[in-house]
């Protein structure tokens, strides 16, 4: 496997593929079938790596944790009772061996999470009434910007995130966790979990309103 | 974020809101001020529209297919572990 910078990953649109779908597989899987083994993986697989790389820095590391977690998810298996759903079970015994693997890397760098604005207090006057507001983003926004760059604004404002804020904002927006179950995964408070992602989600909006702001 | 005041709410305090309200954490009186200060508010309304926008746009990106040296790769794991390696 090759390092990827996280901003270069490849991304395409969501495949179809659901709970039963993931019933049906944990079925195979526990028969020992391989490829039913080969097909979790490639669902899961990337879901994870990107986790994982909020907790260690090296990709090298996250790699590994998440190879460690299929052996662990392979063991596992019969064990899997499913009072969580396949994907939030995959994504917890992840978190747990990356979080492990994070504070054995012994990061140096805090996880500067500053409390920032959702909406740069310039753009209020005193009374808290906007001065310079947002604009309407007309329906064809994606054929006027371009859905490679907007795509791509969005894959640059995720990688600049603080590790936590980019879990969180993955977990919930991208890979579409339910928010119980990003704090299932990732061992945090409803009320945290949502400061997370509104930060998170107010810097992607922001990111975007840059771009098709440069552009209309 | 502090507790909300019985006043109405100024577009700077809704922007911090909106997460809470997407997400349907707001309790009802202040969802039922968020949604009063969205009614006469066409920026905030503006706002909103573009944060829905962005999770549209975020929640399309998904990751390709796994290569095929990886599912080669993961397919020896599979069989290693099988083999009680």
């Amino acid at each position: 496997m090759s390092a990827i910078p996280f901003h270069r990953l490849p991304w395409v649109r969501r495949r179809a593929s659901g709970v039963d779908d993931d019933v049906r597989l944990l079925e195979r899987l526990r028969a020992g079938e391989e490829e039913a083994f080969v097909t979790l993986v490639g669902r899961y697989h990337d879901a994870m790596l990107r986790l994982a790389r909020t907790f260690v820095r090296s990709h090298a590391v996250a790699e590994e944790v998440v190879q460690d977690t299929w052996v662990a998810v392979l063991r596992g298996v019969d064990r899997f009772e499913g009072r969580s759903s396949l994907r939030t079970w995959l994504l917890t015994i992840l978190a747990n061996r990356a979080r492990t693997a994070g504070a054995r890397e012994a990061r140096s760098v805090p996880d500067s999470d500053g409390a920032a604005a959702a909406v740069d207090g310039t753009r209020f006057d005193s009374s808290g009434a906007w001065s310079s507001p947002p604009e309407q983003w007309v329906e064809d926004v994606e054929e006027r910007v371009g859905a490679v760059a907007l795509r791509g604004q969005i894959l640059t404002a995720l990688g600049a995130m603080p590790a936590r804020q980019r879990a969180v904002v993955m977990l919930r927006d991208v890979d579409g966790l339910r928010s119980d179950e990003v704090c299932e995964v990732l061992a945090l408070t409803p009320a945290n979990e949502r400061v997370l992602l509104h930060r998170g989600r107010s810097r992607l909006r922001q990111a975007l309103e840059d771009t098709i702001g440069a552009a209309s | 974020m502090s507790p909300l005041r019985s006043a109405p709410l100024v577009c700077q305090e809704v922007v911090e809101l909106v997460t809470d309200y997407l997400e349907g954490a707001l309790s009802r009186r202040d969802r039922r001020r968020f949604e009063q200060h969205l009614a006469g508010c066409p920026h905030c309304t503006a706002y909103l529209a573009q944060m829905r926008e962005t999770l549209r746009l975020t929640g399309q990106l998904v990751p390709e297919d796994l290569s095929p040296e990886m599912q080669h790769e993961f397919g020896d794991i599979y069989r290693r572990w099988r083999s009680g390696a």
